[in-house]
């Protein structure tokens, strides 16, 4: 039973938890408020003074606002498209009895493992580079012209990198989910007759819904950040330059402060939206 | 009860499976195998896969270059201080939340997880800023605190659901006994959850080794550790494929190997137990 003694011990305990984080939290996101509402060029000028709203709207009028919404749109439903639907296809693979099932295991969550800078370099110099890459000589074998991967189908490119990357994750998450299904329930089915597209579209797919929509959730979250893939292999040009990298640019390399700080409040807020959904999902896991 | 599955279903599964295995590793087994062969054989055509001369020139090239050792150790100290420092900090946090809860407790819990679903380039500059006026930038200090901020609500979220998993009693046998809440904690506490707290530590340095946002910009030329050194090779004159791939098998495999011993922490780290 937690006596009043443990109780404050508890408080205390957690404060440091506590503290930093909300530190963490408020402080830098404060500042970005405050610059979001002032004209603020620290390489020409310096601080420029209160400019109200202006920069929010600057922000989405400027011509390179709509592209870089339309490449996150593209980069983020690609990704999730093929995560999940590969995902749901490896993980029902996956489950079925095989031999060396560990090791295959093993082969396909690998890539989750390797640091974003690595991907997207070898992707990029040893797979998509149009003279020396591997694909440029498949390409080649089938008489084909090799393509210029990063230049001519830029976003699919990235899609493709990102979603190896990503793959993995989805597979060992609805794979977890899988196992927990009832065998018994799909045996039932089996005897009764029912084909194998109908015990997946009534069982199994049902079954995974919830295991689909948080693999969803989470993979909206960290991809709409992004970031080391477009970094290291087109620097958002090619019609790559995703919100994320719009900001970036914004602030580290034109040093527009205010300007990229109204775009990373905007960043923000569409980040808690879709956290919103994940919490409650989380929460009510939680009691 | 298990399902019979006839010996010709087995044998179409197994090759499916490894078939699509193989594929998604094949990217890793390419960068492995070139990082063995001499810059011609690597960009020959038609490429070559297992017959060539192999070769650890590459691997040579890589670590005598006078930074690498400070990359590697960089990544070292970045990613392994930040585990621990987040340890530190969540244990006695993760210890409240799971035996004395609260009304608030599962809101607190909740929030803590919702600041790692902060977009990073919202703060960046900021956090930038602040780096600047502390002399915390391009220091290996600053990353450090920044990857503990970032993956300390993942390391507590982890610790309080191992913590969960322990019954309460033995806790309070303890302080019965008289034990103070030091070494509850410490003597009682802790070596139970010495499974959880590892592959809590395990998962959050692979999260710190692998992260490439912070490291990349708010590091230079001192504290830079392996990501930025890989992402150094993007540059034309770089432009090396053996020598890249054995820089880059250096800085995967050793994450690869730890990887694979945290596959099921993966699950439930980084769905926050809404998998299970």
């Amino acid at each position: 039973m937690a006596t009043q003694h443990s109780r404050s011990a508890a408080r205390l305990m957690m404060a440091p938890a506590v503290i930093l984080l909300l530190g963490w939290m408020l402080v830098p996101l404060t500042m970005t408020l405050f610059f979001s509402f002032k004209k603020y060029l620290p390489l020409r000028g310096g601080d420029l003074g209160w400019v109200g709203f202006d920069n929010y709207i600057r922000f989405v009028t400027s011509s390179a606002f709509w592209p870089s919404v339309l490449a996150t749109l593209i980069i983020v439903g690609g990704v999730l498209l093929i995560t999940v639907c590969f995902g749901v296809l490896l993980a029902i693979l996956l489950d079925q009895p095989m031999w060396g099932q560990g090791i295959v295991r093993i082969l396909v969550i690998a890539p989750f493992f390797v640091m974003p800078t690595v991907t997207a370099l070898v992707w990029k110099n040893m797979f998509m580079d149009p003279v020396n890459g591997l694909l440029a000589h498949l390409w080649k074998a089938f008489g084909l012209t090799p393509v210029e991967w990063l230049s001519q189908a830029s976003l699919v490119s990235i899609v493709i990198i990102v979603s190896w990357q990503w793959l993995p994750f989805a597979t060992l998450i609805l794979l977890t989910a899988i196992q927990s299904l009832d065998s018994e329930q799909m045996e039932a089915a089996e005897m009764d007759g029912a084909p194998p597209l109908a015990r997946f579209g009534f069982i199994t797919l049902p079954h995974l819904s919830r295991a689909i929509t948080i693999v969803v959730l989470i993979q909206t979250i960290f991809l709409l950040s992004i970031f080391a893939e477009i970094f290291v292999t087109t620097q958002g040009s090619f019609g790559t330059r995703t919100l994320t990298y719009l900001i970036y640019q914004r602030v580290l390399e034109s040093q527009n402060v205010g300007l990229g700080s109204a775009g990373g409040i905007y960043a923000v807020i569409l980040a808690n939206i879709i956290a919103l959904f994940l919490m409650r999902i989380v929460g009510k896991n939680l009691d | 009860m298990a399902r019979a599955v006839t010996t010709q279903r087995k044998i179409i599964n197994t090759a499916a499976a490894w078939a699509v295995g193989l594929l998604i590793f094949f990217p890793i087994l390419w960068t492995v195998l070139t990082s063995f062969k001499t810059e011609a054989t690597a960009i020959a055509d038609p490429p070559v896969f297992l017959f060539f001369d192999w070769t650890f020139e590459n691997y040579k090239v890589v670590t005598e270059r006078s930074d690498y050792a400070r990359f590697l150790w960089n990544s070292i100290f970045i990613a392994g201080g930040s585990t621990l420092l987040g340890i530190l900090v969540a244990v006695p946090a993760a210890w409240s939340m799971a035996f004395v809860p609260s009304r608030r407790t599962k809101d607190i819990l909740l929030w803590m997880l919702s600041t790692k679903m902060l977009p990073a380039v919202g703060v960046l500059y900021p956090i930038y800023l602040l780096f600047i006026k502390m002399g915390l930038l391009d220091s290996r200090l600053g990353l450090t605190l920044v990857l503990m901020l970032i993956n300390l609500p993942i390391i507590i979220w982890m610790l309080y659901t191992y913590f969960r998993e322990i019954p309460g009693e033995i806790l309070e046998a303890a302080r019965m006994d008289g034990a103070t809440l030091r070494s509850e904690i410490l003597f009682v506490l802790i070596p139970l959850a010495v499974p959880g707290i590892a592959s809590t530590l395990l998962l959050n340095f692979i999260l710190a080794w692998n992260e490439a946002f912070w490291t990349l910009n708010l590091t230079a030329a001192k504290a830079a550790p392996l990501t930025a050194f890989i992402a150094s090779y993007s540059s034309p004159e770089g432009l090396f494929y053996a020598k890249l791939s054995a820089a880059s098998t250096m800085a995967i495999a050793p994450i690869l190997i730890l990887g694979w011993f945290s596959q099921k922490q993966l699950v439930r780290g980084l769905t926050f137990g809404a998998v299970k």
